[in-house]
């Protein structure tokens, strides 16, 4: 029985030490947001944050949590930032089949935490590690630079 | 291509197909098949009452409650594309619904209230048909229930129908000042007789129809409520992780499971047709107790193909005349008789769908039936499969229609592959507990249904003004039809239409044009599907970039080259001229700060019934990597039902053909694929994906495909592109370093 700081409340998840975090938030917990696509680390699907950091949940055990505070799409828009992104995601339609969007929507609000305005270049390189096959990147890009604008 | 299937789904009394080939397909220009939405939908409702579970429900498309919130049942699948929103704004349209108090649900398999339009009596998405086949249908339906709500009003008001007026879900008389909402007057309208007639807007009177109104799922996709297979959780189901075989057509030999057992949470072993399942009350413990099977397969009957011997055999085919599939004129004469021949080959790898979402299912079997919970995008092929496998009525199977990450085409399998392999797991144990399976990236990537291997020998002939007189073209390839219950009416005389379509449909205008096919699927035992656009994906290519070399023999400009050889298709050359005209065609590219070399391309396509041209703009560096910077694009779809979606098509159709232009590549080896997730099957990202703009030609023609369309034009046009910067000619695919090493 593993114990974890989640979206600001303890929880306990009845699950071995070494299940991902992906997992036990999707199995254990119930919460489905945070999505399964490669397991790998290498889609940016099942990003989370942890301690404010995107964190790739299908490679990190619950073994690794102890004493960490994490942050799931639910409760993203909590905050300042998230609930601009998804703002922005919602005025540009971002989404299509909308899968990988939670990943997505997680690296970005971290960016924007970190770099209130991220250039072209700064966006290259802090989403990258989020694949979305419908390669709705245009709108990406365009929205991480709306949420900015409206954060300003 | 748009497919009708004909006389299909024929029950026998064991209810299984009728017939060797079960479904028969026949390719129709779109044609609108009568409506079935004025009949009053089924269920319980009170009789001469349209209302259901106390809602007003003048068809199977449409409910609206006494709170005013209309529900919009959409029969096609939700995979990105956005057909909830298309479907929904034109019920919306005719209705005069208020935007935002419309909401949209998945319908269930039902064939004779959902059937595709254009596939006769069957349910499915696919073929970008969802809008075309819709168009009118969804409109009758949301005109339906509206004159019913004027006739409610009218009957309380005593007043005439005619001076009354919908905006904004509201419905007002302007005499006398009286107003109701959608609501209000669900109940009265409910007891309205169904009109026969309705009589559908002009399109000058549109008000949502051409307005890209909000899509309806973005809430819910950016929060993570949206629910999609691999959500759904249903009391004491199990999560099922098989061990395929190495090679496609082996078998088990014999497993030893006892690691597999001694994994906690780990509650079943299952030998299935296709591998061994390991089930679990969690995803983790079942891909553990997957991990720990030892399994000895049975290959006998393995498929051990290698992808360069695939390519090199087909090389050998291209040699030989296949079975014709377009015969104008005589190509071979002309070509023997002509001055400047000019011959190229294409070549094309596996390709997977690789979508966001790896392939899943959840299913429950009790004694009532078999219920199940997908991505579905072939209802009723996969309801079929699963009555025949489980002995079961057609109405016992139930499927509920979710979200679907992606599909691209995967998920409407003509086999029911992953439904059939989540039905022999739940049978292997007994319907004791509902399950879901899922498959890993891996088991997704190497799991077969790859776009095929294709080769492409061309050939023409040019006049003394640098015109062809001679185009020969012969496809080397698997037929996807082949051996599906597709087979029947897609593949006539031998030729997969799927195979050739986009080069048997070659829109330029050339005396003597002859295309040819070898079949391949006696010699070659992948199994293969259809992937975004289809045919299109090689064909598009080969005939686009060939076009483009035959202009650069010819010394004449691409763009003017084509037009010249398009004076019977005016719809592609509409768009290529818009293309070219908003891409600065005739300016010169704007060279490059560093030095580095500047190249662009075009290409012009149709598939679908829609037409797109594109125009490509790249970068190339000294050491031959490059960057595609602008793609310019133009459609032609017809009406434009939701312009943003039609964009977000276009820019997402280009992002997934690029991937595979510029990496994209399934091989085998021995009969194994080499691939297995993301790190050797790359896809695009954010930073290679180029800056966008489309442009949508005004039509008043009905609405067509948006959905694969601005796939094909995108390779041919960055080759041609690459061309013009290097002067290096890229005729196989994926791209890869060829610019490195050439």
């Amino acid at each position: 029985m593993a114990k974890i700081n989640l979206n600001g409340r303890d929880v306990a998840v009845d699950l071995p030490d070494d299940t991902p975090l992906l997992w036990a938030l999707r199995d254990g917990l119930d919460m489905t947001g945070t999505k399964y696509g490669c397991g790998i680390a290498m889609c940016g699907a099942c990003t989370v944050h942890v301690d404010g950091q995107p964190t790739r949940s299908c490679v990190t055990p619950l073994s690794a949590l102890a004493g960490k505070k994490i942050t799931t799409i639910e409760a993203v828009g909590e905050a300042k930032v998230g609930a601009a992104v998804q703002a922005a995601w919602q005025k540009l339609d971002v989404v299509q089949c909308g899968y990988c969007q939670s990943g997505q929507i997680m690296s970005a609000t971290a960016l924007l935490a970190t770099n209130p305005k991220p250039s072209d270049a700064d966006i290259d390189a802090a989403m990258s590690g989020n694949v979305c096959r419908c390669a709705t990147y245009v709108r990406i890009r365009a929205a991480i630079h709306e949420a900015a604008k409206t954060l300003a | 291509m748009n497919f009708r299937i004909e006389n299909a789904f024929q029950t026998t009394r064991r209810g299984f197909l009728k017939g060797g080939a079960g479904l028969a397909l026949a390719i129709v220009t779109p044609v609108m098949a009568g409506s079935n939405s004025n009949a009053p939908a089924a269920g319980p409702g009170l009789a001469g009452s349209t209302m259901v579970d106390g809602e007003f429900s003048p068809s199977a498309f449409i409910r609206i409650g006494t709170d005013g919130m209309v529900t919009i049942v959409s029969k096609h699948l939700e995979m990105g594309q956005g057909v909830y929103t298309g479907l929904a704004t034109l019920v919306a349209e005719e209705l005069d619904a208020d935007w935002s108090k419309v909401k949209v649900e998945g319908a269930p398999a039902d064939a004779k209230r959902y059937n595709n339009l254009f596939w006769g009596p069957a349910q499915g998405t696919g073929g970008s048909t969802a809008i075309a086949n819709s168009f009118e249908q969804m409109r009758r339906a949301g005109a339906t229930a509206r004159a019913m709500l004027v006739a409610a009003a009218a009957e309380q008001w005593k007043v005439p129908a005619s001076q009354i007026s919908v905006k904004a879900s509201v419905v007002s008389h302007a005499a006398s000042g009286r107003k109701a909402g959608f609501g209000e007057l669900a109940e009265a309208a409910g007891r309205q007789a169904v009109p026969a007639e309705v009589k559908l807007k002009d399109a000058k009177d549109f008000t949502l129809i051409g307005r890209s109104a909000p899509r309806v799922d973005s809430v819910s996709k950016t929060t993570g409520r949206a629910i999609f297979t691999q959500d759904v959780k249903l009391p004491g189901m199990l999560t099922a992780v098989v061990a395929h075989p190495p090679r496609f057509g082996g078998r088990v030999a014999s497993v030893d499971d006892k690691a597999a057992r001694a994994i906690a949470g780990v509650t079943d072993v299952v030998t299935i047709p296709n591998g061994v399942a390991v089930l679990a009350k969690d995803f983790w413990s079942a891909k553990k107790g997957r991990d720990a099977l030892k399994i000895e397969w049975d290959e006998s009957a393995a498929y051990r193909g290698s992808s360069d011997a695939i390519v090199a055999r087909y090389r050998e085919l291209a040699q030989t005349p296949g079975l014709a599939a377009r015969k104008d004129g005589d190509a071979e004469a002309a070509l023997g008789a002509a001055g400047k021949v000019i011959e190229a080959e294409f070549a094309f790898p596996f390709l997977a769908h690789a979508s966001m979402e790896p392939l899943n299912c959840v299913m429950k079997l009790d004694a009532s039936g078999c219920e199940v919970w997908n991505g579905e995008q072939l209802h009723t092929g996969d309801q079929f499969a699963l009555a025949k496998m489980f002995g079961l009525k057609l109405e016992q199977v139930k499927l509920n229609m979710v979200y679907a990450g992606g599909s691209f085409g995967r998920r409407a399998n003509p086999q029911s592959d992953y439904l059939l392999e989540t039905a022999q797991i739940v049978q292997a144990i007994k319907g004791r507990a509902p399950v879901k399976l899922v498959w890993t990236r891996e088991d997704d990537t190497r799991g077969g249904y790859y776009r095929p291997i294709y080769l492409h020998r061309v050939r023409a002939a040019l006049d003394a003004k640098g015109m062809p007189v001679a185009w020969q073209q012969r496809i080397v390839g698997q037929s996807i039809a082949a051996g599906s219950p597709f087979e029947g009416m897609l593949v006539k005389e031998g030729i997969d239409m799927l195979s050739v379509e986009g080069a048997s449909t070659l829109p330029y205008a050339i005396p003597n044009l002859n295309v040819d096919l070898h079949t391949t699927n006696g010699e070659v035992k992948v199994p293969v599907q259809w992937w975004r656009s289809v045919g299109s994906t090689h064909t598009g290519f080969a005939t686009e970039v060939f076009i483009d070399e035959l202009a650069g023999a010819a010394g004449k400009d691409p763009v003017a080259y084509r037009m010249a050889l398009l004076d019977k298709h005016p719809r592609h050359a509409g768009v290529l001229r818009l293309a070219a005209e908003k891409a600065g065609w005739n300016k010169p590219l704007a060279p490059s700060k560093d030095g580095a070399k500047r190249g662009r391309g075009v290409a012009v396509h149709e598939s679908f019934n829609s037409f797109v041209a594109q125009v490509v703009e790249v970068t190339v560096q000294k050491d031959g990597t490059f960057k595609v910077d602008r793609v310019v694009c133009a459609i032609d779809c017809g009406i434009a039902v939701n312009p943003d979606v039609i964009e977000a098509q276009m820019e997402g159709g280009i992002g997934y053909a690029l991937a595979a232009a510029l990496t994209g590549s399934i091989t085998l080896k021995d009969g194994v694929v080499e691939q297995s997730n993301f790190n050797d099957y790359p896809v695009l990202r954010i930073n290679e994906m180029p800056k966008v703009e489309v442009h949508i030609m005004k039509s008043a023609a009905k609405p067509t495909g948006v959905g694969e369309p601005g796939v094909p034009p995108l390779a041919p046009a960055l080759v041609n592109a690459l061309h013009a910067a290097t002067g290096k000619r890229i005729r196989t695919l994926p791209i890869g370093e060829q610019l490195q090493t050439a």
